[in-house]
């Protein structure tokens, strides 16, 4: 009995829920940075009223750090995304029992996460920059100014 | 249908005192979460689409309406952080936090965090409709 036990934990299908679970918590950790700092900053430091296309195409995007904070938004994208999209198929596994209604439930969600992880991405990368810098390079230059 | 009705019944009825507040919170606030992520990845695309129409949702998230729909937004983002972190806690050293005396002090801990968070960014979102700004606010 000891002996199935301990084979089944190797290679078993929960495999795949173990990393999910484990990638909940360190994407939740990331985020409790990532997230809080993004909506403390936008919402208190700078204010909303702050945020305007020039500012986010000419200055978060493209001022001293501005690879710096597309780095930054492409790790809170793909982070929120896959954390939120994880925890939706949680909570569809918890109501929705029926097999079929189920997977298609679950499909719609995968869609919808691939669509959105395509539209955040290509803003990242597609608004023009003006200048030749990497993410290291942008920190660097900013820490010595 | 119904058995999907009577489950999320269920968990909304369940009296289960603080470990179930802060379980249903959590998935409420992680729902809305990601709704509004999935909002906020659509208007940011538009910058990419032109400057008009990316303000015009500017405007529409600058509107007394949708700064209701923002607090709700500030305080889910806020407790659903600093409860994660209780879970954490509890999930990878249970010896030490699984205990319902530990777990009762975090869950009152968490509620003054996220209220710490959330009271200057509740300000600092009804601001501008009363014209009023941050003394730090450059705009």
């Amino acid at each position: 009995m000891a002996l199935k036990t301990r084979t089944r934990s190797y290679g078993s299908p929960n495999r795949f829920e173990v990393a999910s679970w484990y990638f909940m918590r360190v994407s939740g950790a990331a985020l409790l940075v990532l997230a809080v700092f993004h909506l403390f900053y936008m919402h208190v430091i700078a204010g909303v009223d702050a945020i305007t296309f020039e500012w986010i195409v000419n200055e978060r995007w493209n001022g001293p750090l501005g690879m710096f904070w597309r780095t930054y938004d492409l790790a809170l994208l793909l982070f929120a995304l896959l954390h939120g999209a994880n925890g939706a198929r949680w909570v569809i596994d918890d109501y929705i029992h029926g097999r079929g209604a189920n997977l298609a439930v679950k499909s719609a969600l995968y869609v919808l996460t691939a669509i959105l992880i395509l539209m955040g991405m290509q803003v990242i990368f597609t608004v023009p920059l003006h200048s030749q810098q990497t993410a290291l390079s942008a920190l660097v230059t900013a820490l010595g100014r | 249908m119904a058995s999907i009705v009577a489950s999320i019944w269920e968990g909304i009825t369940y009296r289960g005192r603080e470990g179930h507040w802060a379980w249903l919170l959590h998935r409420v606030s992680g729902l809305g979460i990601l709704l509004f992520l999935a909002l906020h990845i659509v208007d940011i695309y538009l910058i990419g689409v032109g400057k008009e129409i990316f303000e015009a949702f500017l405007f529409f998230y600058h509107s007394a309406p949708f700064k209701v729909l923002v607090m709700g937004l500030l305080f889910g983002v806020y407790y659903h952080a600093f409860n994660g972190v209780r879970i954490i806690l509890v999930d990878f050293w249970p010896e030490r936090f699984s205990n319902w005396k530990t777990q009762r002090l975090m869950f009152r801990v968490v509620i003054v965090l996220t209220l710490l968070a959330f009271i200057p960014s509740a300000i600092a979102t009804v601001a501008p409709l009363f014209n009023l700004h941050m003394p730090w606010w450059n705009h």
